[in-house]
């Protein structure tokens, strides 16, 4: 039995991705750790979703189906992985002009902003 | 049965089409882009305006997307709602009659300003497409969904504020900002599916029927609270608006303005309305009012110092939303007590929602005018301006007006939502009060030193040849000045028209649950 472990997977995911955010200096790291954020909540919305045994949610030629797995989330999921694609595309193109006008990764570096 | 029902889904409709058709519209040419820059908005301001004056005379609107008919929110006899919901009610008209006229006067204001770049109808595009985010993020009555605009505002803004991407800044400030919202959004999307999971809806007025606190929701709240006052740029996360602000073109900076105050309305709506009284009196209310009292003042100390001039303004929204969330907060702690309510809490709220106003105009007012400085002399550096007040008189006095309004002068309207807010924090705890006002005597002191060093003084060699603003950038902060002229004159009309619906609005979770529970049918 699995249980609660997809969501014990959820939260260590999550925890690695903040944990990427807040230490890592190299900005591709940063961009893995907010990936892997986005990764978790995904994950998050489908296991909330699914019910032991169910099969995929859709009714045409379903056969007798017992149990279903929830529609909404999977909608939902797909929904965030999309916008997740456009975000991360973005964060990557940026951090490559940054890359491009200070010739480095570096966050402590990259400070011409500051007080 | 007219057409003014479709009012909300057109607030959404009108600034997608012209987000997208402009890169379409932008190979006719400048003229023919600058035209439909300012059709879509004054369509958009109109919408708005509209929605808002329907909301305030005939209740709460909604409007089910993808239903049989507009207003079927509950199909098939189910007992909740399937579908997706564009829920208005006067909190909403009114953030999203402020936003538009902000967004209006930005575009008018960035139809010169950004004439020396190319890549314009790229401009065009991504500004409509964080105005329609904004707007849907205002009203809409649908958790995801609120989480795919906010998303959506969020990707425009990002590209929006790194523009100049010619500057190094602008994109270390652009970068900046999408960390914290990216991760913001994140926090929002496993808010709601925390909510998703106990109820099985992602429906705001659904959720709230239901709602009853327990370790889930108690999490979903935090995630919320905490990702939106990110976004919103209240202090412990307030590092990403002086930079982003200041990087942005001014324009931009204005409309950033009005999204950072989507932020805050997510941020009312959850406690308010998604919670209402189950989110405790104690933790959540004081956090809020804390986050508040902490942003006020570490907001305008650090805008004091402060040396170029879109910083220091930057520094002051900081401090600004800190006032709303002080008033909000006060109200949200009175929400359990009647009494309390009666006394001080609906005035508060009533102070705190004039704020989001006020300030969103002459914020936007502020910007804008530091944007005509630095369009015509070429410099943000107040050490190096002066004596701009010979050649830009017109600016000048608009930029006067904003000042006297946010340092809260009377007979300002920032005057008058900053006294409501003395008055009734002090009735909760008179350090708050104090707080306040020494946040607005510093507020005056640093606006006094741009006023004497960058429009006063004697006239410098080097801004002889500089020239008042072009006149479509005049008129965009016209626009906002006009605002704020009729607010100050006409205070209470706003406060008893305009302000107290929102207000009762936001206090009443019941109306907006029945809105959409209560029939259909």
């Amino acid at each position: 039995m699995t249980g609660n472990a997809p969501f014990l997977v959820v939260g260590v995911v999550f925890l690695l991705g903040i944990y990427a955010i807040l230490t890592e200096r190299n900005l591709i790291k940063i961009a893995i750790g907010i990936s892997l954020l986005e990764a978790s909540a995904n994950l998050l919305l489908i296991v909330l979703g699914y019910r032991t045994g169910g099969s995929v949610p859709i009714f045409t030629l379903a056969g007798d189906v017992k149990t279903m797995v929830l529609p909404t989330p999977q909608a939902l999921t797909l929904t965030a992985i999309v916008i997740g694609l456009a975000t991360s595309a973005l964060l990557l193109s940026l951090v490559m002009l940054l890359y491009r006008h200070y010739g480095t990764l570096d966050v402590r570096e990259i400070r011409r902003l500051r007080g | 049965m007219n057409w003014q029902v479709h009012l909300p889904a057109l607030a959404l409709a009108v600034p997608l089409l012209g987000a997208f058709l402009s890169l379409v519209v932008g190979l006719g040419g400048r003229f023919l882009r600058n035209t439909w820059m300012v059709c879509v908005s004054i369509a958009t301001t109109a919408i708005c305006v509209m929605l808002l004056q329907r909301v305030l005379a005939g209740g709460t609107m909604v409007y089910v997307m993808g239903g049989e008919s507009w207003n079927f929110t509950l199909p098939s006899g189910l007992s909740w709602p399937i579908r997706i919901i564009i829920q208005v009610d006067a909190f909403s008209a009114f953030m999203a009659a402020t936003s538009s006229i902000a967004a209006l006067a930005g575009a008018f204001f960035s139809l010169r300003f950004m004439d020396k770049f190319t890549g314009l109808e790229k401009f065009s595009a991504l500004y409509f497409l964080l105005v329609a985010g904004m707007l849907g993020m205002q009203i809409t009555g649908d958790l995801f969904n609120f989480f795919v605009f906010l998303e959506i505002a969020s990707v425009a803004s990002f590209g929006l504020i790194a523009f100049w991407r010619d500057r190094p800044e602008a994109v270390e400030a652009s970068f900046k900002y999408m960390v914290v919202s990216t991760v913001s959004a994140m926090f929002v999307l496993i808010a709601v599916g925390f909510l998703y999971g106990r109820y099985n809806a992602v429906n705001i007025a659904a959720v709230a029927r239901m709602l009853h606190m327990g370790y889930a929701e108690k999490i979903a709240l935090v995630f919320l609270v905490v990702s939106l006052a990110m976004k919103s740029g209240a202090v412990p996360m307030h590092m990403w608006t002086p930079d982003a602000y200041a990087e942005a073109p001014a324009g931009v900076t204005c409309l950033l303005v009005a999204v950072s105050q989507a932020s805050l309305y997510g941020l009312f709506r959850v406690c308010f309305t998604l919670y209402g009284v189950t989110a405790g009196s104690v933790v959540i209310p004081w956090t809020i009012i804390v986050m508040g009292v902490l942003s006020m003042f570490i907001g305008v100390t650090m805008a004091v110092i402060q040396k170029e001039m879109k910083r220091l303004m930057a520094y002051h929204s900081v401090s600004q939303i800190g006032y709303i969330l002080l008033a909000l907060g006060v109200g949200l702690l009175s929400l359990k007590d009647p009494q309390a309510m009666a006394d001080y809490g609906f005035t508060a709220m009533k102070g705190g929602i004039f704020h989001i106003l006020n300030y969103t105009m002459y914020k936007g007012l502020l910007f804008l005018s530091a944007g005509a400085v630095f369009y015509s002399a070429g410099t943000r550096d107040l050490n190096e301006l002066g004596g701009l007040a010979r050649n830009m008189p017109q600016t000048t006095f608009m930029f006067v007006i904003a000042a006297a309004a946010i340092a809260g002068l009377p007979p300002f309207n920032g005057f008058v939502s900053k006294l409501l807010i003395y008055q009734t924090t002090f009735a909760v705890y008179p350090l708050l009060a104090v707080a306040a006002l020494v946040t607005s005597v510093l507020t005056l002191a640093s606006f006094i030193k741009v006023f004497q060093t960058a429009f006063l003084g004697p006239a410098r060699k080097a801004f002889e040849k500089v020239a008042e603003a072009p006149v479509s950038m005049l008129f965009g902060m016209a626009v906002l000045t006009l605002v704020i002229v009729v607010v100050t004159l006409f205070p209470g009309w706003t406060l008893s028209h305009l302000v107290e619906p929102a207000a009762k609005a936001l206090v009443d979770q019941a109306g907006y649950i029945s809105a959409v529970m209560g029939g259909g049918l």
